[in-house]
């Protein structure tokens, strides 16, 4: 990792309140590192999506079990982790939202959401055993118009590990 | 920001005027304390007006599908109205556009369910 790439991790706590505040989080990040507000947007919905699949299928909503967060900065992209204390899960498993037997779910397309609105979206098995969603977004080039003319590729997180 | 919900008669239709974010928790709560209230009302027939929902995650879109199915269900029918760009990308990308009946004026939204 480049000398200049910056790393925030957090533990939250598995309950609804911790998705908007992984969100939030990860939105202070990304408006730092000069990402313009679409991108932000699809940044903020990967999180919030990590989150709630770690919190309601991962953890499966049990209080005694934890919620790790972790956002690398580095010269060229953003890259976030979420990773749960679960069972862990193949991406192969994952229904796809779009068949026509699954238009109707009332759940399933958080994973679709992130894959589609990220540049790299994998899970891997995670240190916990549990599932570690590991997604990126490439930094608008300086000058862009995706880029939101605040901070930029050097700005610092609020928070640092 | 938290949602708000309130409904109007428009004749036999229920028009529910929605703002702020359909999300994980409170919000998706809500809405789906609004659509069952309506349907124990007799009220089957419910245009949702999104035109102050700016944000929805996948539980918002989740309890959409499962307003619209309960609707249905009971004879009746779920339209949207007024949708934002982002709730109308989202939709658009999960093909629920194509479930969804969607209108950009209430007039003509009102008229459909006739």
């Amino acid at each position: 990792m480049a000398s200049d790439a910056k790393h925030l991790e957090i533990t939250l706590e598995t309950q609804v309140e911790s998705v908007n505040l992984a969100e939030e989080l990860c939105l202070r990040v990304a408006e730092a590192a000069g990402f313009g507000e679409d991108d932000c947007y699809r940044i903020g919905m990967s999180v919030r999506e990590g989150v709630i699949n770690a919190f309601h299928y991962g953890n499966e909503e049990r209080p005694d079990k934890k919620i790790h967060l972790a956002v690398d900065l580095t010269a060229d992209k953003m890259i976030i982790h979420v990773l749960d204390e679960g069972a862990g899960f193949l991406l192969s498993d994952v229904p796809d939202p779009l068949a026509e037997e699954n238009l109707l779910s009332t759940s399933g397309r958080g994973i679709f959401l992130m894959r589609a609105f990220m540049d790299e979206f994998d899970v891997i098995s995670g240190k916990t055993g549990g599932a570690e969603i590991v997604m990126s977004k490439k930094l608008p080039a300086p000058g862009s118009a995706s880029r939101n003319g605040q901070g930029g590729q050097g700005a610092k997180p609020q928070q640092e590990a | 920001m938290s949602l708000h919900a309130t409904h109007r008669d428009a004749g036999q239709v229920t028009v529910v005027d929605l703002s702020g974010r359909i999300v994980l928790g409170d919000g998706s709560a809500l809405l789906r304390k609004t659509i069952r209230g309506l349907l124990e009302d007799q009220r089957k027939l419910i245009l949702l007006n999104l035109a102050d929902v700016d944000y929805i995650d996948s539980s918002g879109i989740g309890e959409l599908v499962s307003g619209f199915t309960a609707v249905k269900n009971q004879s009746g029918d779920l339209k949207l109205l007024h949708l934002t760009k982002k709730v109308r990308d989202l939709l658009q990308i999960t093909k629920l556009y194509t479930v969804f009946d969607v209108f950009t004026d209430e007039s003509t939204a009102l008229r459909s369910f006739r």
